[in-house]
């Protein structure tokens, strides 16, 4: 096994270890940072896919993370007030089945990033970055001037999505939820990144020419990308919505976008269990220095500024001593 | 008359006050290496790209297998089986050797949105890919990373890819460029048999090679075709010598 298999899977592990001992030693907040990481590296493993694997630097994810969360919110705000969400063509009542929120969030993800993809997949560089920060930004103000879901309130959660044969408002219950999602997620990623797909989506980050002359088009590797990219973003964005049973345009601003992207670059660009280096030690920073200064993420910056600079391969890319992509 | 596999018709190209290609006329007869030559910047490789499809041509038409391709995009064009190498070796630098072949065999194979089985356990890729690796003494390179290989390694890499699309036409875009003798000697040796699979339309400044092995060229000079003829031709043609054998086949 190599160096960066054996660290993927003490990741693996002690995610799934700190908050059973937290939990034995009668510390419930320390299982619910556990589960915002395995929420946030799922969110940073939908961006990895495009980003890191497709080499499309999205600073629009957290249109794909909000989209989730507000998905996630009113389908249960609707299913708790009785009310349809909508009449016509035809009836859609909402719903507190995690599953079925899920999939719907998933679908919503895809669809945005279809969209906004098929728009920004034409342009590169700088300017790929930018349109996708201006989509984002739109979705944003769009949900803060939109009064019927709370406007730039946000939305709350009375009680958390249900999930068949689970307790979800026991909070190691529902941190297995998120831990099995996450699990399920890089899984697939890991098999996406070797398929057939996988090879073209690879190849077309590195030389988008040399696969154009093989006969495959690079702008539909990539937009297929974007669009599974976006999908398990918004995934993660519903499971954060229940987390904290509570949704807000802030989910969809681009600090956000910008906080996926450190958990990615933090973690390791291209690694499948990056984004859960990335996120762990976010949150971990957040906790532990937030509780001394607010000016926390001064330090985050100087940590993120080396990485760019001396260790191009993130947490995972050091461990592994291996530095891959430029 | 027998069709051409490859027609360039009247193709004109300005950048500015360039003309890139100037009323290109040219084709490519099936079984044939067809040399292209020319000196620098006389708008070889340009050609090349109008062909591909990576530069759309200003007028003209270019037809390949009797149909028109000048609207196509470069990998719509790949698809009908025009393989290309480039002059610069453009190659997916972090895949092994192994896995720009194998990129190659999949796209010829026409299956790419698949999700989930490994490409690298698959034998219906990765047998041929070994073949194409073989047959240009790459076998025993597959597994080294790209970047890692040696200049001549990698244009013989350029050779593997195109081979493994199966193409019905190749344009190579001098492939012996940056070789050594012993290579540039092998290389003719193996382009010499692949006229068989397909015919090549060869850009090269190699004159040992391309006297060698073309059973026709054209000379390009500043856009425009100034002559096409058999080896025996141009050597003798008058204006060719002036604009550019020079005194090499004097």
């Amino acid at each position: 096994m190599n160096r960066e298999a054996l660290a993927s899977l003490v990741l693996a592990a002690g995610l799934l270890v700190v908050p059973l001992i937290a939990l034995g030693l009668d510390d419930p907040f320390i299982v619910t940072l556990a589960t915002k990481v395995a929420i946030l590296a799922l969110a940073g493993a939908g961006l990895n896919l495009a980003l890191g694997f497709g080499g499309l630097v999205s600073f629009g994810h957290a249109a794909f993370f909000g989209l989730g969360g507000y998905a996630a919110s009113i389908l249960a705000s609707h299913a708790l007030n009785y009310e349809p969400v909508f009449v016509w063509p035809f009836e859609i009542s909402g719903t507190t089945s995690m599953p079925v929120i899920w999939l719907v969030a998933m679908v919503a993800g895809a669809i945005a990033a279809a969209a906004i993809g098929a728009l920004s997949l034409r342009t590169g560089g700088v300017y790929f970055i930018m349109i996708t920060l201006a989509f984002a930004q739109m979705i944003y103000y769009f949900a803060i001037s939109w009064p019927a879901y709370g406007g730039e309130d946000g939305l709350s959660i009375y009680v958390r999505d249900s999930f068949p044969g689970l307790n979800t408002l026991d909070p190691l219950q529902f941190f297995l939820i998120c831990y099995v999602v996450l699990m399920v997620a890089l899984a697939f990623c890991f098999v996406l990144t070797r398929s057939r797909f996988g090879l073209a989506l690879q190849a077309a980050r590195q030389n988008a020419t040399r696969l154009a002359a093989v006969g495959i088009e690079p702008f539909g590797i990539r937009l297929m990308a974007f669009a599974i990219s976006g999908a398990i973003t918004a995934l993660a964005g519903a499971l954060y919505a229940d987390l904290n049973r509570f949704v807000s345009p802030a989910m969809l601003n681009w600090h956000t976008s910008g906080e996926i992207m450190v958990f990615v670059i933090l973690g390791g660009v291209g690694r499948i269990f990056g984004p859960v280096a990335g996120a762990a030690l976010y949150i971990v920073l957040e906790h532990n220095l937030g509780g001394l200064t607010e000016y926390w993420q001064l330090p985050l910056g100087l940590l993120l500024l080396a990485v760019v600079l001396y260790a191009r391969g993130g947490i995972l890319g050091l461990v592994s001593r291996q530095v891959r992509h430029g | 008359m027998v069709e051409p596999v490859l027609s360039v018709i009247d193709l004109s190209k300005r950048f500015g006050a360039l003309a890139a290609s100037d009323h290109v006329n040219l084709d490519l007869m099936q079984g044939e290496i067809h040399a292209l030559i020319g000196p620098n910047g006389a708008g070889k490789s340009t050609l090349i790209n109008q062909i591909t499809g990576a530069i759309r041509h200003d007028s003209g038409s270019i037809r390949f297998e009797g149909q028109e391709i000048g609207n196509l995009s470069v990998a719509e064009r790949a698809r009908l089986g025009l393989a290309r190498t480039f002059q610069v070796s453009s190659l997916a630098p972090e895949f092994t050797v192994l896995q720009n072949v194998v990129l190659a065999v999949q796209a010829a194979s026409g299956h790419v949105f698949r999700f989930f089985r490994p490409v690298l356990t698959d034998a219906w890729l990765v047998e041929p890919a070994l073949g194409y690796l073989e047959q240009t003494g790459l076998k025993e390179r597959s597994g080294v990373r790209t970047a890692d290989l040696s200049h001549g390694e990698k244009r013989q890499l350029e050779i593997a890819v195109a081979l493994a699309l199966k193409p019905k036409a190749f344009l190579l875009d001098e492939p012996m460029a940056g070789m050594g003798p012993e290579g540039s000697k092998q290389l003719t040796g193996f382009l010499d048999g692949l006229r068989t699979e397909a015919p090549i339309l060869l850009v090269e400044h190699d004159m040992d090679a391309v006297f060698s092995l073309a059973d026709r060229i054209s000379v390009l000079v500043y856009g425009r075709v100034i002559a096409t003829g058999s080896v025996e031709e141009i050597r003798a043609n008058e204006e060719v010598r002036r604009a550019y054998l020079g005194e090499e086949a004097a």
